[in-house]
């Protein structure tokens, strides 16, 4: 069957006038996966016949006259940090979960299945979300779609690529420093890291507490504006979810956001921002001045190496403690050949962690321990406030703020690895935004001379996603970029 | 030179299980006879992607307690994450309150110095100790909550492994840490029991020890003088962990105050608090000694940070008044009132106040029969016999305030006399009748009528010529003799005030 590449809105128009069933798009999604994902390696597990049960009940609800959900019939690729009680493996990417499943469905699993989703498959990341680059997966490394030889980004690197490569049109992602709008923007698709608190954490296994927060991937604004509508919204169990209203993000996604103030912080312009990169990014501010838009320069002094440096303290603190349940004692992997139960701690969470996880762990642990405590997590905290501060003021003075996703485009396998700092740089206008708790999107913006994408990163303040997806909207109306599809889906097409 | 007397200064943290239906972070029962790892869910098992739930009870009893122990509530109470590694622990770590608890700055208050402690009517435990001495106010540092752990078992197949129950794992725990103001082994007594009184009064704690629902760890040292700056010097501190009776409690505390001692005077310079720092130490109940188990160095790094999956708790001050205004009379204020009020010594006051029920059974029915003395007498004596035989609370005893009311207005009418008093209640024990039921049907009313008595008292001055004369020479005691005879013979039917009055009134007459 020919692939129509359809975007889940398209494919809900579609399924609406009968000219598509939800078992037609699983196939199509799965013949996808078929042919590429050997080259890509978005996926950890999918499950075929699970997902085509499930189309054949999405389609046989449709007919009966039942309410379709919002996704009724689309196919979604799950990160695998993310609890499903499907019979597929949660691994996270870390060979200390192995052959653990997950008893309950995470809030999102629950919400994207209420509303008639098809989930075809869990998808690859940094081990526990940890890394720019899906390098530090303890199964294999995805690469991304526009270059085989080079990294997706990452966290969220194996739903970024599947949505990339066409394989799902939509995926769920989790971003606690970026691993959602970094991989975006590395390979060229959407991705959207709503305001903390706006989805429940409920089923994402932990990295950062205070920082994580779930959020979609698609081709275009409108299918990030659905997924964010099936699983925005209050849940009882997650005490750090907030009850505020969920807003129709699809109402009003084609009108323009007039008058409309962009701030640039001169911040995200500096060092380390390659020149191809800020080409696409200025250009990119050009189509808003020209729809009208006043370009506001402004700066957020503590948003960049400050916000890098006390990232890695709040999150590794957090990691270092949500990491302390893999011991080999209730689940997961346990080594064997233990002398004793210090032994048997020690053992496991030697074998079963790679070594970035290993090395956050240790300064996370630094920096809690008692006479460092108020130099590292404390300070880190009131930089925290700092950078927020610096985020309330910029929003009174505009709407949005606009620059890079990413300071470089997608780089080569291997070639930060061995250097944890420059790893830790790609999220350099990103983890801001985490630790000010503020929503931020990418866009596709264009590509380099060599034909990698470029993302645009657009930072709104809390709670104001659906002026977010609407400046997003004005930006892709006047540009198709969406429209180009990575070689690897051509090369074998 | 001579060395001042060393000072025992003994602080206490208490743990107590909150009487909610379900655990403190998820909808798990609290259940503790049931099958082991039956009463678990992915949360308070720590699984990956978990998050807790404040359990708005167990904060309400909290409050409640800190309330009662004159806590103030802080405008803002956080939770932290408390680490450390250890398999009954699934997370390995400990949701707790670190530096801004729940309550702060309270007091608890005990009597001092007393006689013997006073058994309490329902048999469980024991009542604080009434003194001739006084009351001591005992200052409470902080009251918090936290999660319990689970329970490991070692070698139950008698091989090489542990097994661990997560029932218990996530249980609300209350955690009151005293002053170390208290000195002696006794006050540490008339301290737990005092709180453990004032937890089941309130309905915050169950506190029932067999089942570790009360647990202390006291903090011993002894006051050796003071330094050559003035401020008072301390022997090393001893924390002991996970004592889970009074009697435990109190005897590891006077083992460690011997202990202490013992080695203050083979080591008086260096055996001290600046030195050696806090040491923890463990009790072996069948031997009744404490052993150590880690000292100053190998002390944990808990690695306390705010947890980030809960939000601060932040009391609206309305709802901690409306608490406030809930908490019953306590019991200590009660005693006091019993003694100003109804005019009981200080001993029935102390017994019918350790026990909440027992309170307002005596209370109910000494205002329906408006003898609140003769009320105090059966509750003491009738109603506590009854009690401690079958081992019941006052739930279990099948009479009621105004049942046990109306017998004792039966007597002081003079229709039944004391004894046949007592014969009627136990008949109400048994059939559950009412006394006056029971009184008319079994023809127990006593002869009152004066001509018959008149007749009696006659036949018995003529028929005891001896006491009479002696009685008549001024020996009181010939009286009672007398009063005796004359109940004989009327069967004991005759009301005995009636028959001394015209006793008196022939032979003195």
């Amino acid at each position: 069957m020919a692939s129509r590449n359809l975007t889940a809105c398209e494919m809900r128009e579609a399924m609406g006038k009968g000219e598509l069933s939800a078992r037609e798009a699983t196939e199509e999604c799965l013949e996808a996966i078929e042919r590429l994902d050997a080259k890509v390696r978005a996926f950890l597990s999918t499950d075929a016949a699970a997902a085509r049960r499930r189309a054949r009940e999405i389609d046989r609800r449709l007919k009966a006259g039942e309410t379709p959900g919002l996704l009724a019939g689309v196919p979604v690729a799950v990160k695998d940090n993310l609890c499903t009680a499907d019979g597929q493996p949660t691994t996270c990417a870390s060979r200390i979960l192995e052959g653990w499943k997950a008893p309950y469905n995470a809030h999102v699993v629950e919400r994207l299945l209420a509303e008639g989703a098809v989930i075809l498959g869990k998808t690859n990341l940094d081990e526990f979300a940890m890394g720019s680059s899906t390098e530090n997966s303890g199964f294999e490394a995805t690469r991304n779609p526009w270059d085989l030889n080079r990294v997706p980004g990452g966290s969220s690197g194996g739903s970024a690529a599947a949505v990339a490569a066409r394989m799902v049109p939509v995926a769920l992602g989790s971003d606690t420093g970026g691993s959602i709008r970094q991989p975006a923007a590395l390979c060229g698709v959407v991705g959207l890291k709503p305001t903390y608190g706006r989805v429940s954490r409920y089923g994402l296994v932990a990295f950062a507490s205070s920082l994580d927060q779930i959020g979609p991937f698609g081709r275009t604004v409108a299918d990030a504006a659905l997924v964010l509508q099936a699983i925005a919204g209050h849940d009882p169990r997650d005490s750090t979810s907030v009850a505020e209203p969920v807003p129709d993000y699809l109402a009003r996604l084609e009108e323009p956001l007039e008058p409309l103030r962009i701030g640039v912080p001169k911040e995200f312009f500096g060092e380390g921002l390659d020149a191809q990169v800020e080409r696409v990014v200025r250009e990119a501010l050009g189509v808003y001045e020209r729809l009208g838009a006043e370009l506001v320069e402004l700066s957020l002094p503590h948003a960049t190496d400050y916000a890098i440096a006390a990232y890695y303290i709040v999150a590794t603190s957090e990691a270092s403690s949500n990491l302390a349940r893999y011991d080999g004692v209730h689940y997961g992997y346990r080594s064997s050949g233990h002398a004793d139960m210090i032994d048997m701690y020690m053992r496991t969470r030697a074998e079963g962690f790679g070594d970035e996880v290993k090395r956050r762990i240790m300064l996370g642990t630094y920096a809690l321990s008692a006479g460092y405590y108020d130099a590292y997590y404390k300070k880190a905290l009131k930089v925290r406030r700092l950078i927020r501060e610096d985020y309330e003021a910029a929003f009174k003075r505009v709407d949005v703020i606009v620059g890079p996703t990413s300071p470089t485009p997608a780089f080569r396998l291997g070639e930060r690895t061995a250097d944890p700092l420059a790893m830790y740089l790609s999220d350099v206008y990103t983890v801001s935004c985490n630790l000010a708790a503020i929503a931020g999107i990418s866009v596709p913006a264009g590509f380099t001379k060599a034909g990698l994408p470029v993302g645009l990163q657009i930072l709104g303040n809390v709670f104001t996603e659906e002026r977010l997806l609407r400046v997003a909207r004005m930006y892709e109306r006047e540009t198709d970029w969406a429209a180009r599809v990575p070689p690897v889906c051509e090369a074998t097409a | 030179m001579s060395r001042p007397e060393p000072t025992p200064t003994i602080g206490l943290e208490v743990h107590m299980h909150l009487a909610t239906r379900t655990k403190l972070f998820c909808g798990c029962e609290v259940a503790y006879d049931a099958r082991p790892n039956s009463r678990v869910c992915p949360v308070c098992l720590g699984m990956p992607g978990v998050l807790p739930v404040m359990n708005e009870k167990a904060v309400e009893l909290a409050v409640r307690m800190a309330l009662a122990l004159g806590c103030t509530i802080p405008d803002l109470a956080k939770w932290d994450r408390k680490h450390y590694y250890y398999p009954d622990l699934p997370k390995n770590y400990q949701i707790s309150e670190y530096d801004q608890p729940l309550g702060v700055g309270g007091f608890l208050e005990i009597s001092v110095e007393g006689g013997p402690s006073i058994p309490t009517m329902s048999g469980l435990g024991t009542a604080l100790s009434l003194s001739k001495g006084g009351v001591k106010r005992i200052g409470i540092t902080r009251v918090h909550l936290e999660e319990d752990a689970g329970k490991l078992m070692h070698d139950e197949g008698g091989g090489n492994s542990s097994v661990v129950d997560l029932n218990r794992t996530g249980t609300p725990l209350l955690e009151i840490v005293s002053e170390p103001e208290m000195n002696s082994p006794d006050e540490v007594r008339a301290y737990s029991t005092a709180l453990r009184q004032l937890a089941v009064y309130l309905g915050v704690g169950r506190c029932n020890m067999q089942l570790g629902q009360m647990r202390f760890e006291p903090n011993i040292s002894l006051r050796i003088g003071a330094g050559p700056d003035g401020k008072p010097r301390y022997t090393p501190i001893a924390e002991i962990k996970n004592l889970n009776s009074f009697r435990s409690v109190e005897r590891a505390v006077a083992f460690e105050i011997a202990r202490h001692r013992e080695e203050y005077e083979a080591d008086p310079k260096g055996y001290t608090l600046e030195r050696l720092g806090k040491q923890t130490r463990g009790w072996i109940d069948d031997q009744e000694v404490t052993f150590l188990q880690r000292s100053k160095e190998e002390a944990h790094d808990y690695r306390y940070f705010p947890e980030p999956d809960l939000v601060p708790f932040v009391p609206d001050r309305e709802w901690v008044d409306e608490i406030r205004a809930s908490l019953p009379e306590l019991p200590e204020a009660r005693r006091r009132r019993f003694i100003d009020e109804y005019g009981l010594p200080e001993y029935d006051a102390g017994v019918l106040t350790a026990d909440r029920e027992v309170a307002d059974f005596y209370e109910t029915a000494a205002r329906l029969c408006e003898d609140p003395k003769a009320a105090s007498n059966w509750v003491m004596q009738d109603i506590s016999r009854v009690l401690n035989e079958r081992k019941v609370g006052m739930a279990g005893l099948p009479i009621t305030p105004g049942a046990l009311a109306e017998l004792i207005c039966l007597v002081r009418a003079g229709t039944i006399n004391r004894n046949t008093g007592a014969e009627v209640f136990d008949k109400m024990l048994e059939t559950g009748r009412s006394a006056l039921e029971i009184v008319e049907a079994e023809g127990l009313a006593q002869t009152s009528d004066a001509g018959e008595l008149e007749a009696i008292v006659e036949k018995v001055i003529a028929d005891n010529p001896g006491p009479s004369a002696d009685y008549r020479g001024g020996k009181e005691k010939a009286l009672g003799r007398l009063i005796g005879e004359a109940m004989k013979a009327s069967g004991g039917k005759a009301n005995p005030q009636l028959v001394r009055g015209i006793l008196v009134r022939k032979l003195r007459g």
